[in-house]
């Protein structure tokens, strides 16, 4: 894929072939005849779900392959030479002065004893570019050009001393002092807070803008990839799916996987709660508060309803308590004060008080499948002991239970006698539905269900709680960062902050307003994030995801008070120069006007 | 070669056979010994013979037949003795990880204090107040071990119960049997393996080091830190009988420590494999 306006070809990657090679011969292929040219300044995403053989490819074009895998077919020639032919030392000396790489984990690879300056000066004084002096001067230009608080003194902190996503930065500045000529960058936001991601997404590009680099942008989120990319390739199972310009994948793709991809993103309300409603409260939480054995409280004051067939959305970044609450209400930590009612009856504090009945009637699915089930249980003991330890059943009644509750979540019966590490993420998830379920509850919390999912499993499992919530008439209690997600699945949305529950509106009230581009006050900031954040990438009004609705609609500026430019950050509008700097101001400001003076300010934003 | 799924490494086999045989030298003593272990047979320190293969000792028994039996002891002993420390250490560990602050600061504080004294010193006492018994042995030693066990057993059950489907059998309404029997030790088993391995050469040699200096195994029972002691003294007249079972002592440890790494090595690389 060739674009204009790039300099000369930094790397061309020829039909690469990856397989894995072993004492038994040769295994699976990892990456099979993918090809693609990189020019300067030109930024590849490439996106596909896990196992697709992103981080591989990027590798390769290090010159690195990781254990047992080896380039069996193809080319990457970097500037001119194939990688493959060079010696071992040849190779050792692009990196880090032509190639430079950037880990998804910054906190694991940089080594917690030396200082920042002693880990990123390295490289070029050891390479023989820089003297110790020059190494610091320079990596004092890129803590200010990647906007570290006080760059001069920024390298003499160690590792712990910084929050991630600065520690994230000074991994770029590590891989940028030598001025290589291609960067890869290795899913480096995802182990990121969503507002710091935007932070350091938005350095990143101004960075590489500057330096003319080429990059690799290895994600599974394409939000992310639309942010930064110039061009874009699909990957799948290891197959090139579909290459081209960010702009034609985006808003035309040919290849049905990328539709799937694209719709999943730009999908909206199609799964949003119409049927009817009881009046009747399952599960209210009344001015609830906890804290662990410290004072702070991490759930503060909360009140909150789930009638029966509800979808209740608790929306948070992360530390806003979401998580805690769950806890709260499941009694694995007693509240402090406040009462939680179960059908109208004070549900006890302690876990270790409550009966089975009322244990049984809450269930709880986690996050992270590969934890929430034992490792060493079948998928028959797993479900099945609910149903034996609730309802008393035989082994053989278990197993029949078993089996249809197999059925329900759409995985094979003989899964029966497997054990968790035979199957994929969405079908251990799916597992953990299905454990919940044998508890015949009447309310399920989720707790980030799809978030450790790749895109389109995640989308699965949502359809496949709303399609269980319509058979079988459960509530759910949804904690998830994800407002796609919220959009998609809740009718009443509770948004937290800082352990404080700042919003609690039906879906309807918190998405109605929608976000034109022309607000009087906030404008300069919207109207930027628009243009730069979304539009660019997302040019057609299709595409613009109506969480700026969401976030620049006036209750939110009202409630959220001076958070308001944050969580315009969270919603992802990426660059922050003077010009938005200066609408934060104005938020600022108006933040501080008189209220009547506000009032009027938002109504004309509206 | 592969075992459960996972290659063994030349060092692991070699450790594999030196325990395989010695435990059936142990086993099948009685069978395959020429002589008795307490018999006088020969006269005192005879030389190797076509009859007595390894010589005689102080006494005139035959070394060879010593040597198995004294597998036989110094094995069963060590395997006791490190089964009951394991059984205390696990339930006290495990006790202590889930059930709450206060058993758990109690159960830390105890252990040590008893990690505090050195073990030798800590048995010498023991032993020579209660006499030289075998179950007083038994028990002293694994009273002296338990401690360690108790530390892995902890650390490992507390990695395990936070995991969430420790906290999922919590929700549910499991009792703490069930959590510890089901959810727990099945997932705490290859490190507790390994340490097992470990810990049955420490007690060997720990075993063997007490009957040296006279408070082990007693006689007439054989077993192989007492006959070292038996037969030092035929180092001054040139012969190697001592080294016989000081060698066994050495070669079985190392076989044990083998195998040992390897499970370690299978542990630390993180198992795909259910069950």
């Amino acid at each position: 894929m060739s674009m204009p306006g790039f300099g000369k070809t930094i790397v061309d990657v020829q039909n690469l072939v990856i397989q894995v090679k072993t004492d038994a011969g040769i295994g699976p292929t990892l990456v099979d005849d993918v090809s693609f040219q990189l020019r300067q300044g030109e930024v590849l995403g490439l996106i596909g779900e896990s196992g697709a053989g992103k981080s591989t490819i990027g590798l390769a074009t290090l010159g690195y392959t990781r254990g047992s895998c080896y380039m069996t077919g193809g080319k990457v020639v970097f500037q001119g030479r194939d990688i493959r032919e060079m010696t071992v030392s040849e190779r050792a000396s692009i990196r880090g002065r032509g190639v430079a790489y950037i880990a998804q984990s910054a906190a694991a690879s940089f080594n917690p004893t030396m200082t920042l300056y002693d880990q990123i000066c390295e490289i070029p004084v050891l390479q023989g570019l820089l003297t110790n002096e020059q190494a610091r001067d320079e990596a004092v230009k890129l803590f200010r050009a990647l906007e570290l608080p006080r760059p001069e003194t920024f390298g003499e902190r160690y590792p712990h001393q910084v929050s991630g996503g600065q520690l994230q930065r000074a991994m770029a500045a590590m891989a940028m002092i030598t001025k290589p000529d291609l960067l890869v960058f290795d899913e480096p936001t995802t182990a990121l807070d969503v507002t710091t991601q935007v932070e350091v997404l938005a350095s990143f590009k101004h960075l590489i803008r500057e330096n003319g680099t080429a990059a690799i942008y290895i994600t599974h989120d394409l939000a992310v990839v639309a942010q930064i990319s110039d061009s874009i390739m699909v990957l799948r199972h290891g197959k090139m799916v579909e290459h081209g310009s960010a702009v034609q994948i985006l808003q035309a793709p040919t290849q049905e996987y990328t539709r799937r991809l694209v719709a999943e993103h730009s999908m909206q309300g199609d799964f949003a709660v119409n049927n009817t409603k009881s009046d009747v409260a399952l599960l209210s939480v009344e001015a609830v508060t906890a804290s662990y054995s410290s004072l702070a409280k991490v759930v503060d004051n909360i009140s909150l309803e789930v009638r029966s067939r509800d979808t209740v959305a608790v929306v948070g970044e992360s530390g806003s308590g979401k998580s805690t609450m769950a806890r709260v209400i499941t009694g694995l930590l007693p509240r402090g004060a406040g009462d939680i009612k179960f059908e109208g009856k004070s549900l006890p504090a302690r876990l270790k008080d409550r009966t089975f009945d009322q244990l049984r009637r809450i269930q709880m699915i986690y996050q992270m499948p590969d934890v929430a089930l034992n490792p060493r249980q079948t998928l028959n003991e797993i479900i099945g002991r609910p149903v034996q330890f609730y309802f008393k059943r035989s082994a053989a009644e278990a197993r029949t239970r078993v089996k249809e509750l197999l059925r329900q979540i759409d995985l094979p019966e003989d899964f029966i006698d497997r054990y968790p590490a035979q199957l994929s993420g969405g079908q251990k998830q799916r597992v953990s539905i299905a454990r919940a379920l044998a508890a015949e509850p009447d309310l399920i919390i989720c707790d980030e269900v799809t978030s450790a999912l790749d895109q389109l499993v995640g989308e699965e499992i949502l359809k496949l709680l709303k399609s269980l919530q319509d058979r079988l008439g459960l509530a759910y209690l949804f904690i998830t960062h994800d407002l796609g997600t919220v959009r998609r699945i809740a009718n009443k949305v509770a948004v937290m902050q800082q352990g404080k529950l700042v919003t609690w509106a039906t879906q309807r009230q918190c998405f109605r307003r929608r976000f034109t581009p022309t607000p009087k006050f906030c404008s300069p900031l919207c109207q930027k994030c628009v243009q730069t954040g979304w539009t660019i990438c997302w040019p057609s009004a299709k595409f613009r995801p109506d969480v700026f609705g969401f976030c620049a609609s006036g209750q939110h500026c009202e409630e959220l008070g001076g958070n308001a430019f944050s969580e315009l950050l969270k919603f992802r509008c990426i660059e922050m120069d003077a010009v938005t700097r200066a609408g934060l101001n104005k938020c600022a400001r108006i933040q501080k006007a008189d209220a009547v003076k506000r009032r009027s300010l938002l109504i004309e934003l509206r | 070669m592969r075992l459960f799924g996972y290659k063994v490494p030349i060092t692991a086999q070699i450790g594999m056979v030196i325990i395989v045989v010695n435990l059936l030298i142990a086993l099948l003593a009685p069978l395959i010994a020429p002589y008795s272990e307490s018999d006088i047979v020969c006269d005192a320190w005879a030389d190797p013979s076509s009859q007595f293969w390894f010589g005689c000792d102080n006494l005139g028994r035959d070394i060879l037949s010593r040597m198995m039996f004294g597998a036989r002891t110094s094995i069963g002993l060590s395997l006791m003795i490190t089964a009951l420390c394991f059984v205390i250490g696990i339930i006290a560990g495990f006790a202590a990880a889930i059930s709450g602050r206060w058993l758990d600061i109690f159960l830390s504080r105890l252990v040590d204090l008893l990690l505090s004294m050195p073990t030798l010193i800590f048995a010498f006492v023991i032993l020579s107040v209660l006499g030289t018994d075998i179950p007083v042995l038994i028990i002293t030693i694994a009273l002296l071990y338990a401690p360690i066990v108790f530390r892995l057993a902890r650390a490992v059950a507390m990695n395990i119960t936070v995991l969430e489907y420790v906290e999922a059998a919590k929700l549910r309404g499991e009792g703490i049997w069930w959590i510890i029997r089901r959810e727990i030790l099945p997932n705490a088993i290859p490190p507790l393996a390994a340490e097992f391995g470990l810990r049955f050469c420490f007690t060997f040699l720990f075993i063997a080091a007490l009957s040296f200096l006279g408070l082990g195994v007693q006689p007439p029972h054989a077993d192989w830190g007492g006959m070292v002691k038996d037969l030092r003294d035929m180092i001054n007249l040139g012969s190697i009988a001592p080294l016989y079972p000081a060698g066994a002592i050495a070669l079985l440890t190392i076989g044990v420590n083998f195998v040992v790494d390897w499970m370690l090595s299978i542990h630390s690389r993180g198992h795909g494999e259910g069950a």
